[in-house]
Order: C-alpha cells, then sequence, then structure tokens
C-alpha cells in the first residue's frame, strides 16, 4: 500500500465507513437470522435470497419515516445523541489494524484511543435518554451511568494487566508480538499471567455490559422500561441507535480479536492476514449473539454486584499476579 | 410523557415522581394500568387501575337465556376458556339437576387439564420475556400449538373454546384425538426435562427469582390469593381437592406445592402443575369409559328459584359462578370470581420498596390475565 497520502486517507475513510455501515446493517441481518435459528423458526425470508436484502428495506423504511421531536424535549441534545451514539465506532476503527498493512492509521497511542472514544458512546446515550424527557428514557439513562461506572474500572484494569505483558499500547505493535501460532496468542500467554483466560472472560463480559448487549441491556430493557433511552426516538433516529450498538459490538469484539486472539496472526503460524482477522471477529460477534438469544436479563443490582464483588477483586489479582510474574521471570 | 412536579416526598426526604406502568407496557400483558410512584428505580406506592377492558359480562349474563350466555364464559380468562365454561355449566347441571354421563365428565377433565397446560406454557413463555429471556416462548409456544391442534379438532375452536353443554360436552372425539393426546403426553415430559435443564437451571434465572416477591401465606388469604399463587406460598389449596367436582375424586394426582414464598416458588409450582397435569390427561385416558356424552337436558334450561355456586380450579386459580335465579329464562344474577382481580390485588402491598424490575417478576409470576381481572 503505497499510495500518496491524501489518497490513502480518502481510500480509508471511504472504507471505514462502508465497512461500518455494512456491518451495522448486516449484523442486524445476522442477529435476526442467528435468533430465528435458536427459536427454531426460518427468521427473514421475503425480501431478497434468504432476506438478504431485509437491511435495506429496513433502512429505506425508516429514513421514509417523519422525524419526531417530542414538544418537550431539549431539541438540540434530541438530535445531536444519534450522531454521537455512532461516532465512536467510526472513530476507533480508524486504529484497529485489520491486517500488516491494513490500518487507517497506525497510532502508538492506539489502545488509549479506542477507550477514549468508547466512553462517547455511552454519554451520548445517556443524553438520548436524558434529552427526551421521558420518564422511562431517564430511568435508563441513570442506570446506563451507574453501569458504565462499573464497567469501565474492571476493563480497564484487564487493559493494563495486558499492556505490563505488552509493553505498548500500539495496536499493530501488539499484535506482532503475538506472531506465530496460537500459543503466542496473549490469552495463552500463561508464563506472564496463568489467569489469562479468565482476564478474556472479564474482558468480554465487561464489553458485553459496556455495549449494552443482553444479558446487560438495562438501558434498553423493552419489557421493564419499554425502549429505555431510544423511547421517543422514531424513524432513522432509532436506526442509528441501533445501527451504533452493532457498530460498537464490532468495535469491541475487534478489539478482543487483538488483544487476546493475535489479530490477523494465523493460528498455526503461516499464511497470516486479513482473513483470519475477520474469522476471529465473526467467531466472536456470533457468541455475543448466541449469548443474547440464550440467557435473560439479569438484574440491575446484581449486575452492579457482579462488577464490584467479582469482577474487580479478580481483576486486581490478575495485576498484582503479572507484576509479580513479570518482576520474577522477566521478559 | 411529562415529568410532572409532584410535591409528594419520601419519609427519606426523596422526592418521588408518577410513572404510568400501562394501559400500553410491554410487561402488563394486555391493558392494565399500573399507577407507580417511584423513588428513583424503587416503588413506593403501586396502585393498579383496572377497567380498561370491562366488558360487562355479568350484567350481559341478566339479559340473556342460560345458553346463550355460555360463550360470555370462555372469552372471560381467554386462556383457561375449559374451566370457565366447566363451572358455568356445572352450576347449571347442579342446579337444574342435570345428569352428565361419566364419558362426557372424563372427556371435561382430559380437555380442562390440557388446556392447563398450554395456559401454563403462554404464561411460561410470557413470564420469560419479561425477565428478557425471548426463546423460551417460541419453544413453548411450540409445544402449545400441539395442545392447540388437539383441541381443535374436538371443538373447533383454537382458543374460546365453548364445548360443554348442559349435560355433558358438544360432541364425541374421535379416536384420532385419544391417540394423538396419547402422543402429546409422551413428548411433553421430555420437553419439561428440557425446560428444567435450559431454563429453571440457569443460574441467572435463579438470581433473579429466588428471594425476590415474597408472598406469605397470610397475605394470600388476606387478599384471597389462590391457585399457583397461594400454592406457592405453601398452603395446598387446589379446588379440585379441597371441593371436589367432576371425576377429580377418582383420578390420583399430587397437588403441587412450594414453600418459598418468592418468584421461584411460584415458578416451580406452574412447572410441577404442568407434570401433574400430564398425570391426570394419562390416567384419565386410561379410564376413558364408553357411552354417551351428552345427557338428557330440557331444550329450555329454567333452574329452580335460588342461589347457586360453583368453582373450578382454572389454571390462575379459583373460579367461581354464582348464579341467582328467580325461575325463569333468564338468570336474575350471574356473578364471577376471577382469580387474576385477587391475585392482582396482591400486587400494591407486596410491592412496595421493590424495584422496577423485580416487581414486574413478581407481577408476571402473578400470571394475569387483563379480561379476568376486568370481566
Amino acid at each position: 500500500m503505497t499510495l500518496p497520502e491524501p489518497f490513502r486517507l480518502v481510500a480509508f475513510l471511504v472504507g471505514t465507513l462502508a465497512f461500518v455501515g455494512l456491518n451495522a446493517a448486516y449484523l442486524v441481518w445476522v442477529e435476526r437470522k442467528g435468533a430465528a435459528r435458536f427459536q427454531r423458526r426460518p427468521g427473514p425470508t421475503e425480501v431478497g435470497p434468504a432476506g438478504l436484502l431485509q437491511p435495506i428495506a429496513d433502512a429505506l423504511k425508516l429514513l421514509s419515516k417523519q422525524v419526531l421531536v417530542p414538544p418537550d424535549a431539549d431539541r438540540i441534545l434530541f438530535r445531536v445523541a444519534p450522531i454521537l451514539v455512532m461516532s465512536p465506532g467510526l472513530m476507533c476503527l480508524a486504529t484497529i489494524p485489520f491486517g500488516e498493512q491494513l490500518a487507517a492509521r497506525n497510532l502508538d497511542l492506539g489502545l488509549i484511543m479506542v477507550f477514549a472514544f468508547g466512553s462517547i458512546n455511552v454519554m451520548a446515550i445517556m443524553l438520548g435518554g436524558w434529552a427526551s424527557r421521558n420518564k422511562y428514557a431517564i430511568i435508563s439513562a441513570a442506570r446506563i451511568v451507574s453501569q458504565n461506572v462499573a464497567y469501565e474500572i474492571p476493563m480497564l484494569l484487564v487493559v493494563v494487566t495486558l499492556l505490563m505483558s505488552t509493553g505498548t499500547t500500539n495496536l499493530q505493535e501488539i499484535v506482532r508480538q503475538q506472531a506465530g501460532g496460537f500459543w503466542n496468542w496473549n490469552i495463552l500467554r500463561l508464563g506472564v499471567n496463568p489467569l489469562m483466560p479468565i482476564t478474556f472472560l472479564i474482558f468480554f463480559t465487561c464489553m458485553l455490559a459496556e455495549t449494552n448487549r443482553a444479558p446487560f441491556d438495562m438501558a434498553e430493557a423493552e419489557s421493564e422500561l419499554v425502549a429505555g433511552a431510544f423511547t421517543e426516538y422514531a424513524g432513522m433516529g432509532f436506526g442509528v441507535f441501533f445501527m451504533a450498538e452493532y457498530a460498537n459490538v464490532l468495535v469491541g469484539c475487534s478489539l478482543a480479536t487483538i488483544l487476546f486472539f493475535g489479530g490477523w496472526q494465523s493460528p498455526i503460524g503461516i499464511l497470516s492476514g486479513v482473513g483470519w482477522f475477520l474469522l476471529k471477529l465473526y467467531t466472536l460477534i456470533f457468541v455475543v449473539v448466541w449469548v443474547r438469544w440464550t440467557f435473560p436479563r439479569t438484574q440491575f443490582y446484581r449486575l452492579l454486584n457482579l462488577s464490584w464483588e467479582i469482577l474487580i477483586p479478580i481483576s486486581l489479582v490478575t495485576l498484582a499476579l503479572t507484576s509479580v510474574m513479570l518482576k520474577l521471570f522477566g521478559k | 410523557m411529562q415529568l410532572e412536579r409532584t410535591n409528594i416526598v419520601t419519609e427519606e426526604g426523596h422526592e418521588t415522581f408518577v410513572l404510568n406502568l400501562g394501559p400500553q407496557h410491554p410487561a402488563t400483558h394486555g391493558v392494565l394500568r399500573v399507577k407507580l410512584t417511584m423513588d428513583g428505580e424503587y416503588i413506593t406506592r403501586a396502585e393498579p387501575v383496572p377497567g380498561y377492558i370491562h366488558r360487562m359480562h355479568e350484567k350481559m349474563g341478566e339479559n340473556r337465556t342460560w345458553a346463550q350466555f355460555l360463550p360470555n364464559t370462555s372469552r372471560i380468562d381467554y386462556l383457561s376458556a375449559m374451566h370457565y365454561t366447566h363451572a358455568f355449566v356445572s352450576v347449571v347441571e347442579k342446579a337444574a339437576g342435570i345428569e352428565v354421563p361419566p364419558r362426557a365428565e372424563y372427556l371435561r377433565v382430559i380437555t380442562s387439564e390440557l388446556n392447563r397446560i398450554s395456559s401454563h406454557l403462554v404464561w411460561f413463555g410470557a413470564f420469560l420475556l419479561d425477565l428478557g429471556g425471548f426463546t423460551p416462548l417460541l419453544y413453548a409456544f411450540d409445544d402449545r400449538e400441539k395442545i392447540l391442534d388437539l383441541l381443535e379438532g374436538v371443538t373447533g375452536a383454537r382458543l374460546t373454546y365453548c364445548w360443554y353443554r348442559f349435560g355433558g360436552v358438544g360432541n364425541d372425539v374421535e379416536p384420532e384425538f385419544v391417540t394423538g393426546t396419547r402422543e402429546f403426553v409422551t413428548y411433553m415430559r421430555p420437553r419439561l426435562d428440557m425446560y428444567r435443564q435450559l431454563v429453571t437451571e440457569n443460574v441467572i434465572l435463579r438470581k433473579r427469582l429466588e428471594g425476590v416477591g415474597p408472598i406469605s401465606a397470610d397475605q394470600c388469604r388476606k387478599f384471597g390469593a389462590t391457585g399457583p399463587v397461594i400454592r406457592g406460598s405453601g398452603v395446598p389449596y387446589d379446588v379440585r381437592r379441597v371441593e371436589p367436582y367432576s371425576v377429580y375424586p377418582e383420578l390420583d394426582f399430587e397437588v403441587a406445592v412450594h414453600p418459598g414464598g418468592d418468584c421461584m416458588a411460584r415458578y416451580l409450582v406452574r412447572m410441577e402443575e404442568i407434570a401433574q397435569s400430564l398425570r391426570i390427561v394419562e390416567q384419565a385416558l386410561a379410564k376413558l369409559p364408553e357411552g354417551p356424552v351428552l345427557g338428557k337436558a330440557p331444550k329450555t334450561v329454567k333452574l329452580p328459584p335460588g342461589d347457586y355456586t360453583f368453582a373450578v380450579e382454572a389454571a390462575r386459580g379459583r373460579f367461581m359462578v354464582r348464579v341467582v335465579s328467580d325461575g325463569k329464562d333468564v338468570p336474575y344474577r350471574v356473578r364471577l370470581r376471577a382469580p387474576s382481580f385477587s391475585n392482582l390485588s396482591l400486587f400494591e402491598e407486596t410491592s412496595r420498596g421493590m424495584m422496577l424490575p423485580d416487581a414486574l417478576a413478581l407481577m408476571g409470576t402473578l400470571d394475569l390475565v387483563i379480561p379476568d381481572i376486568d370481566r
């Protein structure tokens, strides 16, 4: 890839937008098909072969709807929220390396940037809920803030644990360190931290909670809060929130792939490439879908207890263990 | 919905707000409205506001003949229509002294229990939907479909059956119904095992239900709660055993009781009831006698003047019909004692101080059918 810089920028801008848009649309289809298979029904079949044109039909329907703003809503915040919620997904993908040469930006602070922008997602949902001036939406906004505060901490502790062994926040560098077979992947680096698989589970759980996926979808909780923070959104406003959920799942699973499963590295050490990255990414996304359609929703205070009583202590233990191991055995 | 500025302040000095749960809300399964006074996510007061689907069934009973009122009873609790028509035909039979052939009694028991299973399956799916688990609903409806197909073959209806007649049942069943029901019983038992493994033993579900929404036996008595709600509080009150009717005394089954009183207890009671209903269906099929299915009943029923009651164990609890006759062909008064109404009246007292999702789980275990509340 030796395109001149301006062309490279445009190419990656278009590429990232297209990738997010395509995934947000077609992960909805995957979710619906997956849910249907878990529930022994065919799922979408009408629009196009195997319902493949369904996301386009949905988007057209949502786009053709009137943009409704409740009379008491804060008009500016109400409209800004869907845009804000979509932005972290797009921004974070700029630094995600899909392959050896395939990354929009090779940032040394890539990992930190992902987390910095990741927090905007929560703020945007909170703003949307708050601006709606709907009681259900406000309950949902309050929930999502406390949920996020509880889950950022174990997630960042896990990331700090990883950083201690990688020694860099450059995502490409992190992937390069994991080259040469699946035993070199971070999840199996038991020499650095024997609890690494548990660390991954904590990361994955926190990722589900951060992206508001079941069983932690407290903010939406359609059987309790109608549609939570999105109750007052109609048409594409709702559609963007919906797409943003999948964009965030995409970013979360990409990050898990890079941090724990060796990014584009092949599990057998040869033929590394973008294909492996996508395979790992979509396997993780499938697990996310699987979890959603298998488990009921947890109760809100149990979720917080889970974070404060189990996840944070365990991640602190792994952090301490890793530092001791590194000090004793070095690199 | 606007935020109201209310001056209601809790004892701790927190400002409260009013949240209208319903009449259209996913968790109320119909047009029930609950006016919640909330302190954050905690409920300080829950006031059920029924009446959105009131259809004056009792008043309708006063201006149509006994036979004409019969279809109305299946529209009250649409999920357990068999039990409701059973109560009404039985009160008329009792008052008029109409004999019911044994085959008809057995067929009534078989169809009633199938109806109970299908009702509990709807509850199972809908309740898990309330808890945010989508998938079991589709599995439960798959099983229920088999019952609906069986009952459709017999009664012609899939939901609001009106098959029981004064003196028996409308028509005899085909042999296919008997074999089909036997097949269903053998099919359903492993399914119950699967539900136990996949749903009941799920750790998230257990954490959400165990110890949540405790209802004491005294509270149940105070509000007249019946059915799985009182049995989940450790009281073995089952009309089929306490006030035996039809051929239930000849059948061997256990009353499902759980002493817990929490949501999990009521959940387990209903799941056990499905198993017990399967037992009843199996035995009743084995004992099903030959013979006529409709006894001698007069063309126009006229009850001797008097006051008559009859209760059955419906899927949600004790359903009782009280009719007052002045000797005409039209009832003087029809009173319907619906279980959902009494079960709902528990909600205000038990939900106080609970968090919204827990209260909705509690409401789910009461298994409310809104037309049954409003009648």
